[in-house]
């Protein structure tokens, strides 16, 4: 398939339903929103269903039964909406039912809510955060894989600039490897055999075949997440071999940050940046490699101060200082209520701290 | 109970039951309505099309009990989640199963809106007018005047409000096809309770609409009585609430 022109929003829709989603559900909230019209444009098409939700709570709660009737199923929307869906996103992840939320944040002041999670339980949530749209298509059709994978809601962290801005890119299906067969999805056609099917979050299974029940049930789970954080850390590095100041950042936020530490780089300063492409699992190991030589770690987010901890987590054994340089910005958000992001106002503060820098 | 009795009983499993076993109380309505639910899919002959979306309450034990498919969900939530469950399998058929509790307080936004929508599902309420399972607390179906933990001297409208009849709501909606309203407190309105169940059934099949059954179960434990008044106390109070009979859609009403 030939590259497009396509704005972001267009791109992940149409990556989604090469990866073979054909069940989308969603309630508008920007800069959600255009993925969502294009997902009602897209779907039709293919035989696919695209839901106006009634609120975020029933989008959520249809993908989930999209998704536990086997179907490749997604939904998705952003902060406030993100917030109403927490409640389904832990009870999917309990009762094993795959689907993925597309969070087209405002901004990066949802890094907890996407990778701590507000729902109950000991469930974690993969989630990516592409850089741009070349990736978010990508991480689209990964996403789908993951969540068949490992059998649990997953989640990309987009934001305005991922959502719309236009690139070139080619959306066609990769091929991530076999998956298991959905043998435990529901369609009724076991009834009245003995061998009729149950998806529940506290696994007791039938009078005929007892389950887990939810101890050993969670257990279970809770060992898949174990596996997940070792095996999906996703990150990039990008000349932190003999960095004195690596620069961490994430999403969107991490393309403004490479084209500063490629400036500084030409102009001889020995610093570098390092991107987690997988928010959870974080990438702690190879955060921590990246650092070994530092005399200082800097965390560029667009926020008050919050994957910064997870740095911190990564680090800390080294002794090496860990400071924050990122701020809050609504401008980030698309909603034009603040200074706009530049290279140049990232450029002066890593220079800055690298004045500064301990000896 | 004699050992004649209790074998009677053992050798009464409904059609699609596994075990006779449940946790239920003694007076409860609930399994007399699983029983009809399971014997109108087995009689319209849906064994194999039949998938379950069950919220939580005592009613819950049934996945474990039934042979057929069910998937358990959140609170409230059931008629969202059978939504993208029917919309993935059209052809199956699709029903709901929420107390009072779960579908009058926690979701009543999910039911109207599922109704609205016309989704080809047919849901069904177990309504006793209470919380059973935390122990017997009001709910918003609750009726005026009764007696629950957190309503101590009997729901008193001024301060607790009115009853919600989920039933009329739904019925005026233009996407629901077929409601009507049963209960399990004597023969007469078991025999017509399943024979909602069973034309909700099929007018969903059809592809006629939305389709929503409400049965009135006793909950003598929750209504605080002595286990061989239910069936009267649902007859005196809870039938003035929520009249028996079909709302909308019965079978000699021109268009629906």
């Amino acid at each position: 398939m030939p590259a497009r022109l396509l704005q972001g929003s267009d791109a992940v829709a149409r990556a989604a339903i090469e990866a073979g989603c054909r069940f989308f559900a969603g309630y508008p909230m920007l800069p959600f929103t255009d993925l969502l019209e294009a997902m009602a444009r897209l779907m039709p098409a293919v035989d696919g269903v695209c839901m106006n939700a009634e609120t975020e709570i029933e989008a959520v709660n249809m993908a989930l039964g999209a998704g536990a009737a086997g179907a490749r199923a997604a939904t998705g929307s952003c902060g406030q909406g993100i917030a109403l869906m927490q409640e389904a996103i832990a009870e999917a992840a309990l009762n094993e039912v795959p689907f993925v939320v597309f969070n087209m944040a405002r901004g990066q002041q949802d890094y907890f809510q996407a990778t701590r999670g507000g729902g109950w339980g000991d469930y974690r949530t993969i989630c990516l955060a592409p850089k741009d749209v070349t990736e978010a298509v990508e991480h689209t059709q990964l996403l789908f894989h993951l969540a068949d994978q490992y059998r649990a809601p997953v989640m990309m962290y987009g934001d305005y600039l991922i959502s719309h801005t236009y690139m070139s890119v080619d959306v066609e299906r990769r091929d991530y490897g076999p998956l298991p067969p959905k043998d435990w999805a529901l369609d009724g056609s076991k009834g009245g055999t003995g061998a009729s099917r149950q998806i529940w979050t506290w696994a007791m299974g039938k009078a005929n075949d007892p389950g887990p029940g939810p101890d050993r049930h969670w257990q279970r789970i809770a060992g898949k997440f174990e596996e997940a954080a070792r095996a999906e850390q996703r990150w990039e590095a990008l000349d932190c071999e003999d960095a004195e100041t690596v620069v961490v950042s994430f999403g969107t936020a991490g393309a403004f940050v490479e084209q500063v530490v490629a400036e500084l780089r030409e102009a001889g300063h020995r610093v570098g940046a390092f991107r987690p492409i997988s928010l959870w699992p974080f990438p702690e190991e190879a955060l921590a490699d990246a650092c070994r030589g530092a005399r200082q770690v800097l965390v560029f987010e667009v926020n008050a101060g919050q994957m910064i901890d997870d740095v911190r987590l990564s680090v800390g054994p080294l002794g090496v200082p860990v400071r924050p340089l990122g701020r809050v910005s609504i401008d980030f958000s698309g909603m034009r209520q603040g200074e706009i992001l530049t290279v140049g106002w990232i450029r002066d503060r890593v220079r800055a701290a690298m004045e500064e820098v301990p000896a | 109970m004699t050992d004649a009795a209790q074998k009677k009983v053992a050798s009464a499993l409904a059609p699609l039951q596994l075990s006779g076993e449940h946790h239920l109380c003694p007076g409860c309505g609930h399994p007399v309505a699983w029983r009809l639910l399971l014997e109108a899919i087995s009689e319209l002959g849906l064994e194999q099309k039949a998938i379950g979306v069950v919220g939580h309450g005592c009613y819950t034990n049934i996945v474990q009990l039934a042979d057929i498919d069910f998937l358990q969900c959140l609170h409230g939530r059931a008629p969202a989640v059978a939504t993208g469950v029917k919309r993935v399998h059209p052809g199956a058929a699709v029903f709901t199963l929420q107390g009072d509790g779960d579908m009058a307080s926690e979701g009543l936004a999910e039911i109207l809106h599922t109704a609205a929508r016309g989704e080809r599902i047919t849901a069904v309420m177990l309504n006793n007018g209470v919380f059973g399972d935390t122990g017997g607390q009001m709910t918003a179906a609750s009726v005026v005047g009764q007696r629950t933990k957190t309503s101590l001297e009997g729901r008193d409208a001024e301060s607790h409000g009115y009853p919600v009849p989920v039933a009329e709501l739904v019925a005026a909606l233009a996407g629901t096809a077929y409601v009507a309203r049963g209960a399990v407190n004597n023969a007469g309105s078991v025999a017509k309770t399943k024979r909602y169940l069973k034309r909700a059934f099929e007018l969903a099949a059809e592809g006629a609409g939305f389709t929503f059954v409400e049965v009135l179960t006793m909950c003598p434990t929750g209504w605080f009585l002595p286990t061989a008044d239910g069936p009267g106390y649902l007859e005196g109070t809870f039938e003035q609430t929520y009249p028996l009979g079909e709302l909308k859609g019965s079978a000699g009403a021109k268009g629906r």
